[in-house]
């Protein structure tokens, strides 16, 4: 009889082409898809100039992605830009993606159907981890990893040990995918999953659509985690058929697979949940928060909530309502394909009638680059993923985590708020 | 292969955010990122850190971003070593990737404080407090990992092996 694997160890063992691996075991895996964004590319790219072999291993499983501080927020950002542009070209890279087809690279590769369920995939960006949502392995990894992610098609990894959440309920109105994982964060802590798969099953997924799928995932790096996973419902089935032409495989985990941990986490119970500064651990439900914690800004956007989801509950907050005076809400659609639905479906005039400004698809203000930066003082609510000391703009200022829900509601009241 | 410094000691988490804040992050010449090394948490850190100097912290050291730039200013700023209690996945990664040393230790990462002279021993992983008269041991690399680091990094280990 086999050993039992999780699910993330078994989409290892295939593309390590081994029947079983362990936690702890160093395998070298076959890659299905290497990503880099206009911040990391160019430092791959120069890495790539030093080795021995020049060519890319594939150029259709490669995805670069302009996203961070584009359209160019300055000289040295539109020098990053053109010199990963002139690799793209020279090496007739298929998924380059620049001004007028660029999205926020975690929404936009599923979109394109780049990113499908059995997948192995690395990235040179931490939310990487996105794709789980998929029912794919990806992870995040810095430049030189990419490099030789891009030169080989492989890449090395320690099998990790896994934890396993349990979901269970259904949520309620307010409820969105934010709120689950800023729960389990506040539960587990920063470090939490550190070096760990987070395994994500039981009944109460069908209740999360594909886009608060994503958005777990996307935060499972927050946990420490190395990837955040889901099982492939016909939920994620119908969005693989919808986006990609490629073949799948769909990976389970055994049921005797061996968890470090194991946590429910019943949907029913969940309330509107926001990280306070400095730290995504920081958590507590908007009805505990006692004092009226005013706001400058509000952030609706990000590789974490700018998908059409996100957009749909902020515009049903929003919708013949005002922004607060003194308070400046940016919604940022995450990719061209998003903004235009959100078009189609009148959100963008919900969003700009309320006071709100909608803005082309960037990461920008959410790592403090552009198009949203906050002076001394100032805080805001924003949907991004990470508060940490300075991360929006100035170490003197304040990022509460939150769901587009709260952000929307906090941006009409003036102060954090969820929607009755 | 040895380390021998002046520790400087940071606390937990420890992000990518304040390693190099994301403001500077379209500057691709490593001295000039390098000026802005931990600068939204020690301004001092630049003019304090001499060649050799060693870096020690609490527990999920370099969590956050993917950028490889937080283990490169940390390395271009002249410190010889990081010793953590634990360290982020990615920063861990990079810091191999790059050439920069890293060891795992929570009693030392504990027992050091601040200004403590500090020696390392990176084949045995054995880490000497010299102001305390103290010795740690320290989680040493797996095998695969010291191949690695013995090439000066991940593009050399691939080139050698080509």
């Amino acid at each position: 009889m086999s050993k039992p694997m999780t699910m993330t160890q078994k989409i290892l063992a295939e593309h390590a082409g081994l029947p079983y691996v362990e936690a702890g075991q160093l395998i070298e895996a076959s890659l299905d898809l290497v990503l880099g964004n206009d911040i990391t590319s160019p430092v791959a790219i120069r890495e790539m100039d030093k080795m021995k072999q020049k060519d890319v291993f594939d150029k259709d499983k490669i995805a670069l992605v302009m996203d961070h501080f584009i359209p160019n927020k300055d000289i040295k950002s539109a020098e990053n830009c053109k010199c990963v542009r002139e690799f793209a070209c020279t090496h007739d890279i298929t998924n380059y993606f620049d001004v007028g087809q660029m999205g926020i690279e975690h929404a936009l590769l599923p979109e394109k159907g780049l990113t499908v369920a059995g997948d192995a995939i690395i990235g040179a960006d931490s939310h990487t981890c996105t794709y789980g949502a998929l029912g794919a392995f990806s992870t995040g990894v810095g430049s030189t990893d990419m490099a030789a992610g891009m030169a080989t098609g492989k890449a090395w990894f320690k099998v990790p040990a896994a934890i396993k959440f349990n979901i269970t309920g259904k949520p309620g109105k307010w409820i969105s995918g934010k709120d689950v994982i800023l729960h389990i964060i506040g539960m587990i802590g920063v470090d939490g999953a550190l070096y760990k798969s987070m395994e994500f099953t039981g009944d109460g997924i069908k209740h999360l659509s594909m886009d608060d799928r994503f958005t777990i995932a996307n935060m499972a790096i927050e946990a420490g985690g190395k990837n955040g996973i889901f099982p492939v419902d016909e939920l994620t089935e119908a969005y693989l058929k919808e986006h990609s032409n490629r073949t799948y495989k769909i990976f389970k985990a055994d049921d005797d697979a061996v968890y470090d941990e194991e946590y429910t986490i019943d949907l029913s119970t969940l309330k509107p949940t926001v990280s306070f500064p400095h730290l995504p651990e920081n958590t507590k439900t908007v009805d505990e928060i006692k004092e009226e914690i005013k706001i400058d800004q509000s952030v609706i956007g990000s590789c974490t909530n700018g998908r059409l989801d996100d957009l749909r509950i902020a515009a049903d907050v929003l919708k013949g309502r005002k922004v607060a005076k003194h308070v400046r809400c940016i919604v940022i659609p995450a990719t061209q394909e998003i903004y235009l639905k959100a078009m189609d479906e009148g959100l963008l005039k919900i969003f700009i009638e309320a006071g709100a400004i909608v803005s082309t698809p960037t990461c920008g203000p959410c790592l403090g680059g552009y198009m949203g930066i906050l002076a001394a003082g100032e805080r805001c609510v924003s949907t991004t993923n990470r508060n940490f000391v300075g991360r929006m703009g100035h170490v003197d200022s304040e990022i509460y985590l939150a769901s587009p829900a709260v952000a929307a509601e906090s941006a009409v009241n003036g102060y954090i708020s969820a929607p009755k | 292969m040895n380390a021998k410094g002046t520790a400087y000691k940071y606390g937990d988490n420890v992000d990518t955010d304040v390693i190099i804040p994301a403001r500077y992050l379209a500057i691709q010449d490593k001295d000039e990122l390098a000026q802005h090394c931990m600068e939204d948490i020690d301004k001092d850190f630049v003019n304090k850190i001499k060649k050799g100097d060693i870096m020690v912290a609490g527990r999920n050291f370099g969590c956050g971003s993917s950028r490889e730039h937080a283990p490169l200013v940390i390395k271009v700023s002249g410190v010889s070593c990081v010793i953590a209690e634990t360290f982020a996945r990615i920063f861990y990664r990079n810091a191999i990737n790059i050439g920069l040393p890293i060891i795992e230790c929570r009693e030392a990462s504990q027992r050091i404080d601040d200004k403590d002279e500090v020696e390392i021993d990176f084949d045995s992983g054995m880490i000497y407090n010299r102001t305390k008269n103290e010795e740690y041991k320290g989680q040493p690399f797996p095998e695969f990992m010291q191949g690695i680091i013995k090439a000066e990094g991940l593009v050399n280990y691939i080139n050698e092996k080509a």
